[in-house]
């Protein structure tokens, strides 16, 4: 038996992938049901990414095929159906700081978690933090600073957002390079996790998950 | 100068042990070639020395040495701000010097980075820093480095057949805007006989203004040249110790991975041209041992410092680590291994789960500097033929009272001094430690790091 989409993306077989999507669109498959599956070997990227089976290059690897296989289907995609999502959280590195390795593992894990990422990018200026929280009506906020002027930078956030009466309205957590629960304390956050995975227990914790 | 013995000239039938030996011994003569501003700081110098050479070779010292990074605090207390350090090199030497004049004996060391060449570098528009000024608010307190496909995935046979060409008319155009006009020159390996035709790159208005502009920054670099080694020798005639260095390497998986394809075109190529990959990092570890090797520092000097970036803990697995970061970081390390050279490995991030498999060299020959590794279980799988340094975390030297800092190197001390083998030190770089940190640091180490009175 031929392999499925779920596993050929699972196990990052790229070829596999991307012919079995052509054949089903030539097979007038539902998009959505192709997509459906598509992040369902995401998931288990994840899940793999968790126990430390996979690594940074099987998860960045695993975005360039879905990617891929997402271009492939686009143009027969008529309504997409928006994935079942489970939580939000508002992401972003803070200001002062460009490094988005992290961040956009972060980003990956949760996505492939349920999770509704707003991802602001790099060099986030803690009102930029604000607006959006207070726009999507996010209760998770992650902060991710590589270089020691994030501690700064993240205390500056979490001012801001308090500031501006939405403190007790989220959780926040912080993450990153030289991140410690020394950090989390100055900084006046809720949690620090030292790495993606805790980042999704952390969300699924505060999102009633 | 610091070093000024000629190398004897049986160096090449010598063992690594012999080159060693020959190496610290040099270094311990540099007291004699040095103007000391008292007989206390030449005192302190030698006593840095005697401690760094024992624990480098993994014996007991008096007490455990301590290396201290300061960050911008000479700066910052100078009332200099990173901006106007970066663009006005003496000032940045003279607050340093202050510094170092207020500080070095209740430091133990003063780690000075040199001062980085900010006018020189915005002449030659060079991309892949951005700094105060260039790419940053003024206010910035440090460059931060910019990741890009600087070679693109299809350009791996041009870099294999032609290393140099590749560099100067591919890579360079795209790091540095002032080399643009070398993507219009043929290879230089076109230059043969016909000398009409041969050297016409050179009437080339492009080629001419590049050209005045190198020049132009080469004027501009050598500001910075005699600031830095102002500082560098007023360092030492104030009493301040640190292993001279041989050079400075990069594992050629981060020299690839950093600065050439990306992290993200790095770690796709391992899924799909993983030979191309294996041939380029094999070539720019014979790059790599090639520059260091040949460059001033190595026939005198003592270290090479590595800093690791992707081959950490997370960031990929055993099986990848062993067939694509660790081969070609090995051969280098090898190489300098046998000239008698020390090779320190900062090991960003945390090595947990390498530690074992990392231990491959002869004793004396590797210092691991660990940042958020496990120090106690370094001590036990490397600590009786590693030197080991860290791990205080920047966290502690930037927000902690003290007493906390104090307590965290007491620890630290308790489990990686016995035996010797020991540095006590920061985990990573942080921007602006706080002054009474960096003391506890030290005070900890007269205090708690004591082996003979």
């Amino acid at each position: 038996m031929p392999m499925d989409l779920v596993n050929c993306l699972a196990d990052l077989k790229e070829d596999e992938a991307l012919s079995i999507t052509k054949n089903r669109l030539e097979a007038h498959e539902d998009p959505n049901a192709i997509l459906a599956d598509a992040r369902k070997g995401m998931s288990i990227v994840g899940e793999r990414f968790a126990k430390a089976e996979y690594f940074i290059p099987d998860l960045i690897f695993s975005g360039e095929i879905l990617k891929e296989v997402t271009d492939l289907v686009k143009p027969h995609l008529t309504a997409a159906a928006p994935p079942k999502r489970i939580g939000k959280v508002v992401l972003g590195t803070v200001a002062g700081d460009i490094h988005d390795i992290g961040l956009n593992i972060v980003d990956f894990m949760l996505d492939s978690n349920g999770f509704e990422v707003y991802n602001l990018g790099v060099d986030v200026p803690a009102q930029k933090f604000v607006d959006k929280i207070r726009e999507t009506q996010t209760p998770v906020v992650a902060l991710s600073g590589f270089l020691t002027l994030a501690f700064d930078s993240m205390k500056d956030t979490v001012k801001a957002i308090e500031s501006a009466g939405l403190r007790k309205d989220v959780k926040i957590m912080i993450g990153g390079g030289q991140i410690d629960d020394q950090v989390k304390n100055y900084t006046g956050a809720d949690a620090f996790g030292k790495d993606a995975v805790e980042a999704v227990t952390l969300a699924k914790k505060w999102s009633g998950g | 100068m610091m070093n000024q013995s000629q190398r004897p000239a049986n160096w090449a039938q010598l063992t690594p042990e012999q080159k060693r030996a020959w190496r610290f011994q040099n270094w311990a003569d540099s007291v004699q070639h040095i103007q000391f501003v008292s007989p206390a700081a030449r005192q302190h110098y030698q006593a840095q020395i005697e401690r760094l050479s024992a624990v480098y070779q993994v014996r007991e010292p008096d007490r455990v040495p301590v290396i201290i990074s300061t960050g911008n605090l000479p700066y910052s207390e100078a009332g200099l701000d990173y901006k106007t350090a970066i663009h006005e090199p003496e000032q940045a030497v003279q607050a340093c010097l202050k510094f170092s004049e207020k500080h070095t004996s209740d430091l133990d060391t003063f780690a000075s980075s040199m001062v980085f060449p900010a006018t020189s570098m915005e002449n030659l528009d060079y991309h892949m820093y951005i700094w105060p000024g260039n790419g940053l608010a003024d206010s910035a307190t440090g460059f931060q480095f910019v990741e890009g496909e600087y070679m693109l995935a299809n350009e791996y046979d041009a870099l294999l057949r032609d290393p140099t060409d590749f560099w100067m008319r591919t890579y360079l155009p795209r790091v540095y805007g002032a080399f643009k006009p070398m993507q219009q020159v043929s290879p230089l390996t076109d230059i043969f006989e016909i000398v009409k035709a041969d050297m016409l790159f050179l009437a080339n208005p492009d080629v001419q203004a590049m050209l005045q502009k190198l020049l132009d920054s080469g004027k501009l670099l050598k500001r910075y040249m005699q600031a830095n080694i102002e500082l560098r020798d007023q360092l030492l005639a104030n009493g301040y110790a640190a292993a001279p260095m041989a050079g400075f390497a990069k594992a050629p998986f981060d020299t690839v991975g950093d600065t050439l394809r990306g992290t993200k075109g790095i770690m796709r190529d391992i899924y799909r041209q993983p030979d191309k990959l294996l041939k380029a990092v094999d070539l720019l570890a014979d790059i790599t041992i090639n520059n260091v090797l040949s460059s001033p520092g190595a026939c005198d000097g003592q270290t090479v410092t590595y800093p690791l970036h992707k081959g950490a803990d997370g960031w990929m697995s055993q099986k990848q680590f062993e067939t694509f970061y660790w081969p070609s970081l090995k051969k280098t390390m090898e190489a300098f291994i046998q000239e008698g050279l020390i090779i320190t490995l900062f090991a960003e991030g945390s090595y947990n789960t390498r530690l074992d498999y990392v231990d491959q060299f002869p004793k004396g020959t590797v210092v691991w500097w660990f940042d958020q590794s496990d120090m106690a279980k370094a001590k036990k799988t490397l600590g009786d033929h590693c030197c080991i340094q860290g791990n205080v975390p920047s966290s502690l030297v930037m927000t902690a009272a003290p007493a906390a800092t104090r307590e965290y190197c007491r620890q630290l001390i308790e489990a990686c001094a016995p035996g010797g083998g020991f540095i006590l030190g920061q985990g990573c770089q942080a921007e602006f430690p706080k002054i009474e940190n960096l003391q506890a640091m030290v005070d900890a180490a007269r205090e708690f790091g004591v082996y003979r009175k």
